[in-house]
């Protein structure tokens, strides 16, 4: 699985990436690198960011009827301290935004952002001055999720695909999702 | 005298609070009664038959596209996430029945609220709506999504020209 790797650099992830070289990750610190990512993709306590409708899903994924907690991501946070993923759930006004960033620098590395929906990924219907078009003009965002609102499957399978990504680690490389996780017109294009 | 009050007492509790506890984890393990969990990745929930998620555009049986570039999902959309390109069909490159094609269609998957007004608007029942829910993606280009991600595949009996099959060239842009 670690042969099919595709050099990505992850320019808008917070992780600081560590460079070893042209050799590579050393063995040891290859290894210690897995167990840290299967720690921490296995723990990913999200912040309660919920700032509108999406926060509705976003509570429901926690249910027990989706049950959030098989991967390890149940326990919200209300304090920015003790979350490693920021779930942007809902529109970002201008008056949010600082207060949005301020949060973000609180939370402690490595941390991770969620954009959830189309009002935080884009601004969705609201095009207008009162809302941020895009919560990564403020924040780096890790994944995006589109929907209005994204359903709880949907933020699941953001998740899913987060623990992907931070399994593939701080070596600043993305492995190729597994088929489970492929669209079927990705599998076609190639 | 307080102590052993207190013990005993307490013990008790604790031992009423872990029976509810174990009579739920029994009830689970023992399959006594169905679990409520839908195990997702392995296991998918049935969506309601008015679920409204990723585009898709359709063809005819014949193999030609429904879709023949009038705009007028890109003029219903609410949220202006649709791009909408036309052209001319000729006899020699035939993409669809109609007098033009969209030689560009995209969509940004990210700014889409999925109302479903495009499905609603469209004179030919070119795109669709479908159930496919699982759209999230690590950048932010990778959510505008083209033609060729959008229009459905050809079917293999079809009457098309190869030209249509093929990938169509898009200029990169930063902007979105």
């Amino acid at each position: 699985m670690a042969r099919s790797v595709t050099e990505m650099s992850f320019h808008d992830s917070a992780t600081p990436v560590p460079s070893f070289g042209p050799g590579g990750t050393p063995f040891l610190l290859g290894k210690l690198d897995e167990v840290v990512n299967w720690a921490r993709r296995n723990s990913i306590w999200p912040l309660t960011f919920g700032l509108a409708c999406c926060a509705i899903e976003m509570m429901a994924s926690v249910s027990s009827r989706f049950d959030l907690s098989r991967f390890g991501a149940e326990v919200f946070r209300a304090s920015p301290r003790q979350a490693d993923l920021m779930i942007v759930a809902g529109r970002v006004s201008t008056k949010m935004g600082p207060v949005l960033r301020q949060i973000y620098d609180q939370m402690p590395n490595p941390k991770w952002v969620l954009s959830m929906g189309a009002c935080a990924s884009t601004g969705g219907v609201y095009n207008n001055y009162a809302i941020i078009q895009g919560v990564d003009q403020i924040v780096p965002v890790d994944i995006y999720v589109p929907g209005c609102p994204p359903s709880p499957d949907a933020l699941i399978y953001a998740i899913i695909k987060l623990q992907e990504k931070i399994k593939a680690g701080n070596s600043g490389k993305l492995i190729e999702l597994s088929p489970l996780f492929k669209r079927p017109e990705a599998a076609a294009r190639g | 005298m307080g102590f052993l009050t207190n013990t005993v007492s307490g013990a008790k509790a604790l031992a009423t609070g872990f029976s509810i506890t174990m009579k739920h984890f029994l009830e689970q393990q023992l399959k006594i009664r169905p679990t409520e969990t839908v195990q997702y990745p392995e296991q998918r929930r049935e969506q309601f038959p008015r679920t409204r998620w990723r585009h898709v555009l359709t063809r005819y049986e014949n193999g030609l596209e429904k879709c023949i570039g009038c705009s007028l999902c890109a003029g219903a959309c609410p949220a202006r996430c649709i791009y909408v390109e036309a052209a001319e069909n000729t006899d020699s490159a035939r993409y669809s029945p109609g007098e033009r094609y969209a030689v560009k269609y995209e969509i940004n998957m990210l700014r889409c609220i999925f109302c479903g007004f495009c499905q609603d608007a469209c004179p030919t029942g070119a795109i669709v709506l479908r159930k496919d829910f699982e759209l999230a993606d690590f950048l932010r280009d990778d959510n505008l999504y083209t033609k060729e991600m959008l229009l459905e595949p050809a079917p293999i009996t079809g009457v098309i020209p190869l030209a249509s099959i093929g990938t169509v060239a898009r200029e990169t842009t930063a902007a979105h």
